[in-house]
């Protein structure tokens, strides 16, 4: 098997996966045509990130990868979901195969992305997300307009 | 023992047991070289031609129009290089599809940067090529026309018979890679006007690294390995004997009985077939609805992506396979499926089960049970599906 344990246990049972109704804020990154779509939902009160659901068309990695990204950003600051880098979430899950790298860089953004919609819904600024690029990761990284 | 179902025989096939035991005895006790002169050779070269006169007698072709290669890659190879090479002061224009196997594709395309130029034909949404448009592509320099026999993904049988009238007609090699019809379909080179065929024996339920090439008698091409005076000057290296004596029983064995093997596959594709469609919808199924290999199956499942399916089937002991980008490590799906015009989006989904002579009606039934749990889930997943489902975009 290409993928580590930690992979696969995530993709048998991911972690916070569904919508959230009332969520603060939304982002969704990558297309379908490179074969991964990622739609984050935040529900932050207090600058914490009281909840988190994911919805995710993709590979094997791609689904692991947003479920530990979600895992990983519950319960935590605004600042620190925003620290958050795809690094982490490569870590996280005991290594991802370099062509499966760009997964964890999606959730990465999508994160991101659901941050800045919630910066602009909130009117609250968040701290380094004015420059962020969302289009770094040329071919995976399109950020969809939701 | 976990149960463990195989659905992926046009990748590969396990050897069978009659093929294995014919084998066994020449990695040792028979282990001469062909070529020796005393009886231990003797004894391989006695084998080696009667795996020839095998492979011949299914072909309906001549004992001495068979040689006997490391494979489907490696035929295709000599075919369109030879070929070509030896042709290149009468044309350098070669006619050959769109979904073609790699192993033609990326000769084609070798070709192509020596000077060569090649037609790459279009096929209709269910992989089809159009007679007319083969027609209309022939030049004074077409020197070869190569189009496959089967589609190893989708599964669609080609007009071979016609294509061969056409390629004959214009006075055209034509050149057919029949790996994956190899042990489905009635294959006659005479009366199909094939010149040049390609097969490999590990297809068939025959071992790893064997093929052989048809080669019609008379037609010169240039030789692909050079080196000693084996298949009789024309494809050197000392014989894989195992390997050949394993390709001719194999062979032998698949013709046996053929309709009635036949009539079983198709009977559990079309069961597998009926079952996904009755119980999922947004699906797409690839190929040609009857002009289709009897053990092909190949949907898109709509909103979900291939290597999740294949991972999650993996999980239950099923064993499959994906023209989806992330089976591939590209960035791309399948040729053959953005050839017959799948969007993207929908080629990633996709998901092919081949069926074999070991597979039960029994498995299925299984197969179909988890293959419906699994896309459910999945999609449950994906945006693309609550977006459908709600209709918000």
């Amino acid at each position: 098997m290409m993928y580590s344990e930690k992979v696969m246990e995530h993709f048998k049972n991911p972690r916070n996966v569904g919508e959230l109704e009332d969520a603060s804020g939304v982002g969704q990154v990558g297309n379908a045509k490179c074969g991964d779509i990622m739609k984050m939902f935040l529900k932050i009160e207090d600058g914490i990130i009281e909840d988190v659901k994911f919805q995710t068309f993709g590979c094997g990695s791609a689904i692991a990868s947003s479920s530990i990204a979600t895992e990983l950003i519950k319960g935590k600051t605004v600042d620190e979901a925003m620290s958050l880098t795809n690094r982490a979430v490569v870590e996280a899950l005991d290594g991802l195969p370099p062509v499966k790298v760009h997964c964890s860089v999606l959730a990465e953004q999508a994160i991101k992305a659901a941050l800045l919609d919630y910066s602009k819904k909130s009117g609250i600024k968040i701290e380094g997300l004015d420059d962020f690029d969302f289009e770094e990761d040329d071919h995976h990284g399109e950020l969809e307009n939701y | 023992m976990r149960k463990y179902i195989y659905m992926d025989n046009a990748a590969t096939t396990k050897v069978r047991k009659e093929v294995l035991d014919e084998m066994l005895p020449y990695f040792s006790d028979n282990y001469g070289n062909p070529s020796s002169i005393y009886e231990l050779g003797s004894t391989s070269r006695v084998a080696v031609e009667k795996a020839r006169e095998q492979v011949a007698k299914v072909l309906n072709a001549e004992k001495n129009e068979i040689f006997f290669t490391a494979g489907g890659s490696e035929s295709d190879n000599w075919a369109i290089k030879g070929v070509a090479l030896r042709n290149k002061e009468k044309g350098n224009h070669i006619i050959t599809s769109k979904i073609e196997h790699h192993a033609v594709l990326h000769t084609c395309q070798y070709l192509e940067k020596h000077g060569f130029e090649v037609t790459y034909l279009d096929v209709d949404e269910y992989g089809l090529i159009d007679l007319e448009e083969l027609k209309a592509a022939i030049t004074d320099n077409t020197i070869l026309i190569t189009i496959m026999y089967a589609n190893n993904e989708i599964g669609t049988i080609q007009p071979i018979e016609e294509i061969g009238k056409i390629a004959k007609e214009n006075n055209i090699i034509f050149h057919t890679d029949a790996v994956q019809a190899i042990g489905s379909i009635k294959i006659d080179v005479k009366a199909m006007n094939i010149d040049l065929l390609s097969l490999s024996a590990h297809k068939i339920y025959g071992p790893k690294g064997v093929g052989a090439l048809y080669i019609k008698k008379g037609l010169r091409l240039d030789n692909l390995i050079e080196g000693g005076a084996q298949e009789r000057n024309r494809r050197a290296g000392t014989e894989n004997v195992q390997g050949i004596v394993g390709l001719g029983k194999a062979i032998e064995l698949a013709y046996e009985n053929l309709d009635e093997k036949n009539e079983k596959i198709i009977y559990l594709r079309d069961r597998l077939m009926n079952k996904i469609e009755e119980n999922l919808d947004y699906i797409r199924l690839n190929g040609h609805r009857t002009k289709r290999l009897p053990g092909n199956v190949n949907y898109s499942f709509e909103f979900i992506e291939g290597e999740s399916i294949l991972l999650s089937l993996d999980m239950e002991g099923i064993a499959a396979s994906s023209g989806s980008a992330c089976t591939s490590g590209s960035l791309d799906p399948s040729h053959v499926l953005l050839a017959i015009g799948l969007p993207h989006g929908i080629a990633h989904g996709s998901l092919r089960l081949s069926l074999g002579i070991y597979n039960t009606e029994e498995e299925v039934d299984y197969v179909v049970g988890k293959l419906v749990e699994i896309v459910d889930r999945l999609r449950n997943m994906s945006p693309l599906f609550n977006e459908r489902k709600t209709g918000v975009k």
